[in-house]
């Protein structure tokens, strides 16, 4: 099978269909039904708030994920991709956002890692520096095929992988937002190179959430939402910025987030002057009892590294925090805990939950040596006592609390990780994309939550990528772009154009006028 | 919705019955393998035979107890069995030059506090990996225990030290009693209390159990410091029973230890262990080894046999994940 389609891959062309695409995970139905064509000499955007599905949809047509329906279909070819191996032989390259090379290898050997010119298991260094150089040509002549990838920029590696994509013939390139930690010019190249695919008959898709680049490089742009099939615009000429933001947020569910006005207390939190890695300039604000502060941003905002600096887990550089009227030293994730300050982290399988332990276990675990005699001994009932008690508060579904946690959905694991906090005393609640890949259901749950620890006077800081989200719970709403702080949205002048105008690099927003 | 609500009822019965099987299948399995030697070799059961599988366990029951600790963070310890070494050289060595059994076999748990301290502090605050770590230590005290030692045994005649190897209690010998001790309260530290439940959380996700508020740093140092403790004691008891200490034992013994917590079940990559575990595979291990002997099977052999078992061990285990 594999042989076979390498050895048509010179003649596969034509254009990339997808037809009525499914894939499911335990409990979540992560894309349904999708069905649009990519057509050759052309670049297709496919676009969508974060877990729309776009970044499964790639992974599927990479052979990473197989679907659990529908087929792919190259020309007139079926394509059925049972591994990344099988996607490349059918000439299809993913340039993924993590790029995928060895750091410590040169450039060349990068290059035709898995079949270097060789004899007799002897590499061939002249006719591999060769082939190397031709493959660059055009695309990055300034790079030395025997410069080890590790010392390349970011732009350079990509290009790197954009060549090695080129090597294997592909027909289908498709870029996850390749232009995310790109400089002005070498997104310029990028786009050029593109341009050059697009004109010799490649099918290019490309995941971006920028607008302007958009509207820049790609012919024809598909919406996804919630892993659903939403639009194809064909016509580029006679979409407008806004049609398209409509389409990607449009939706009725205003009544999930369930926002009731509070009265907001004396302020709980002051931020004066912080700075960090992650952050390019200072950063000043304040959260007061009893509100929910948004934090908005696109990917690489510096909202995440802002929350890791007001969690202790990174060391801030500058500036003070003022905690309920006292000066607050992070030195540790420990320091925050002590003094009330809790994280709830983006990533709940890396930095959250402990897998393969329970349920009561994840949400005992910060809260009990205050429990425990002389520290260290547990006690039995509160031990029981406490799991049980949130698990009911939050309605965790869970048959036990002696359940390993991994076997729960990723809203009620979320659920735990908030029970864990609720078992502390708790003055300020940090919030990183607390929905993110959880169910519709279990969201609302997690916004009623949310408010009602809001309304107990706890402060609340949400950072979140879903526009919908921010506005739809937030009291006041702050935007960050590139690690500087852009500004400040009461509530009721929070919409999605105002949201976007501050969140867009307004460098990158002149070069697309110009 | 109605997905998750269907699935957790009819989810619970298989996932019980993997639980048990994960729980206590290798128990079972020693008790099997107790049962089947019972039957098919003559004088196993008989009282010498039985005090001499005892005696086997205890080294490795007890360094075991607090490998589990290594393990179940996510680390190893391989310098083990050259503080086991090196305790009983140091014993012996201080009871000679003082007279005093008592300061020998304090000086022998504090060479073993200070080489747990040393491996703790470079793997937790300097972040090295553990088994480079544990392999330079493992160097370094062995060397030190032929120096400390001249180079050869070191004999003991304080009377006094020899409870401790082959005094008895109600006719069971002391190393078995003090094996059994340590069985039951690094059990019961492991799940009684914060130190254990933060041990597993590390082994667990390092990352989630810092951003919890576990103090991830000191734990491990702790958790190689009473290693080293544990290990030393190994060292004085084996020490006692041989009435000398000797630099060149315990070579390869971390291999052992290591082998019968895996054998058992505690995962190396962190998260799973219990001390039933550990209680499982070191019966396994030396009830296996006592019957090749019995049976005068070739120490070549042995070796054959062992490594085979450890490896069918963990295949089944890769093949339970699946």
């Amino acid at each position: 099978m594999q042989a076979q389609t390498a050895t048509q891959q010179h003649n596969i062309g034509g254009s990339l269909r997808f037809n009525g695409i499914g894939k499911s995970f335990p409990g979540v139905q992560a894309l349904a039904n999708i069905s649009f064509v990519a057509h050759p000499g052309q670049v297709h955007a496919l676009m969508g708030e974060n877990g729309a599905g776009k970044s499964t949809l790639l992974k599927i047509l990479g052979g990473a994920y197989i679907p659990s329906s529908g087929e792919l279909q190259i020309g007139e070819q079926t394509m059925a991709f049972k591994s990344t191996a099988d996607s490349i032989a059918s000439g299809v390259a993913v340039i993924h956002q993590e790029l995928h090379l060895v750091p410590e290898m040169t450039v060349a050997e990068n290059l035709f890692l898995g079949h270097l010119p060789a004899r007799f298991g002897l590499v061939n260094r002249g006719l591999l520096r060769q082939q190397a150089l031709n493959l660059l040509k055009g695309l990055a002549d300034e790079i030395d095929p025997h410069e080890k990838v590790g010392r390349l920029s970011l732009g350079q590696r990509q290009l790197v992988e954009i060549a090695k994509a080129l090597s294997r013939g592909a027909h289908v390139i498709a870029f996850d937002e390749p232009t995310s930690s790109l400089s002005a010019r070498e997104i310029d190249r990028l786009m050029a190179i593109i341009a050059r695919l697009r004109d010799e008959g490649k099918v290019v898709l490309y995941v971006s959430h920028r607008m302007e680049e958009v509207f820049r490089i790609c012919n024809a742009v598909t919406v996804f939402k919630d892993g659903r099939y939403v639009r194809t615009f064909e016509n580029m000429g006679e979409l407008t910025h806004d049609q398209l933001v409509t389409c990607m947020v449009g939706r009725d569910i205003q009544d999930i987030y369930d926002y009731r006005a509070r009265e907001r207390g004396e302020v709980a939190l002051q931020v004066e002057r912080l700075l960090g890695p992650g952050l390019r300039e200072p950063v000043s604000f304040q959260v007061h009892k009893g509100e929910i502060l948004g934090l908005f941003g696109l990917v690489g905002a510096g909202r995440t590294e802002l929350l890791r600096l007001l969690s202790g887990l990174e060391r801030q550089t500058e500036g003070r925090l003022v905690l309920h009227g006292q000066e607050l030293t992070l030195r540790s994730p420990r320091d925050a805990i002590g003094a009330g300050v809790l994280l709830c982290p983006e990533d709940r399988k890396k930095e959250g939950i402990m897998p393969l332990a329970s349920v009561g276990e994840n949400i005992n675990i910060s809260a009990r040596s205050a429990h425990s005699t002389l520290g260290c001994l547990l006690r039995g009932d509160w031990e029981r006592g406490n799991a049980d008690k949130q698990i009911k508060a939050l309605k965790v579904k869970t048959p036990t609390a002696g359940q390993k946690i991994m076997y729960l959905s990723g809203g009620n694991q979320q659920k735990a990780i908030l029970g864990r906090w609720l078992s502390m005393p708790m003055k300020v609640l940090l919030l990183d994309e607390p929905t993110r890949g959880i169910d519709i259901g279990a969201k609302a749950e997690i916004y009623q939550i949310i408010h009602n620890l809001a309304a107990d006077g706890i402060a609340v800081i949400v950072v979140s990528s879903d526009l919908m989200e921010v506005m739809g719970i937030s009291d006041r709403i702050l935007v960050l772009c590139e690690g500087v702080m852009r500004g400040e949205l009461p509530r009721d002048q929070a919409n999605e154009s105002n949201l976007l105008q501050l969140a867009l690099p307004r460098q990158r927003v002149a070069d697309a006028a110009n | 919705m109605t997905i998750q609500n269907n699935a957790l009822p009819t989810a619970r019965k298989p996932l019980d019955m993997r639980r048990f099987l994960d729980d206590w299948a290798m128990l079972l399995a020693a008790i099997g393998v107790f049962v089947l030697c019972t039957l098919l070799i003559d004088n196993f059961l008989s009282p010498l035979n039985m005090r001499g599988l005892g005696l086997a366990i205890s080294t490795t029951g007890i360094a075991a107890c607090t490998m589990l600790y290594c393990l179940a963070s996510g680390h190893f310890d391989l310098s083990v069995g050259s503080v086991i070494a090196c305790a009983g050289v140091v014993a012996a060595v201080v009871m000679r030059d003082t007279d005093s059994v008592l300061l020998g076999v304090g000086a022998a748990l504090v060479m073993g506090l200070i080489v747990g301290l040393i491996n703790g502090i470079v793997i937790a605050k300097l972040r090295v990996n553990a088994l480079i770590t544990t392999l330079a230590t493992m160097q370094i005290v062995r060397g030190l225990a032929y120096i400390f030692a001249n180079g050869k045994a070191v004999g003991v005649s304080q009377e006094a030290f020899f409870v401790y190897g082959n005094g008895q209690l109600f006719g069971v010998p002391v190393p078995i009693l003090i094996t059994i001790a340590c069985f039951l309260f690094f059990g019961w530290l492991l799940n009684y209390t914060t130190y254990g439940r933060n041990t597993m959380a590390i082994g667990g996700n390092q990352e989630a159990a810092l951003l919890a508020g576990v103090n991830v740093d000191r734990t491990k140092i702790i958790i190689f410091a009473v290693h080293g403790v544990i290990g030393a004691l190994a060292g004085v008891i084996l020490a006692s029973r041989m009435t000398s200490g000797q630099p060149m034992i315990g070579q390869g013994f971390e291999l052992t230890v290591i082998s019968a917590c895996v054998l058992g079940g505690v995962s190396l990559s962190g998260g799973i262990g219990m001390i039933r575990h550990v209680i499982a595979g070191v019966l396994i291990l030396a009830i296996i080894e006592n019957a090749m002997n019995l049976k005068n099977i070739d120490t070549f052999y042995q070796y054959v046999i062992r490594g085979s078992i450890l490896l069918l061990a963990v295949v089944i285990d890769r093949l339970k994940q699946r």
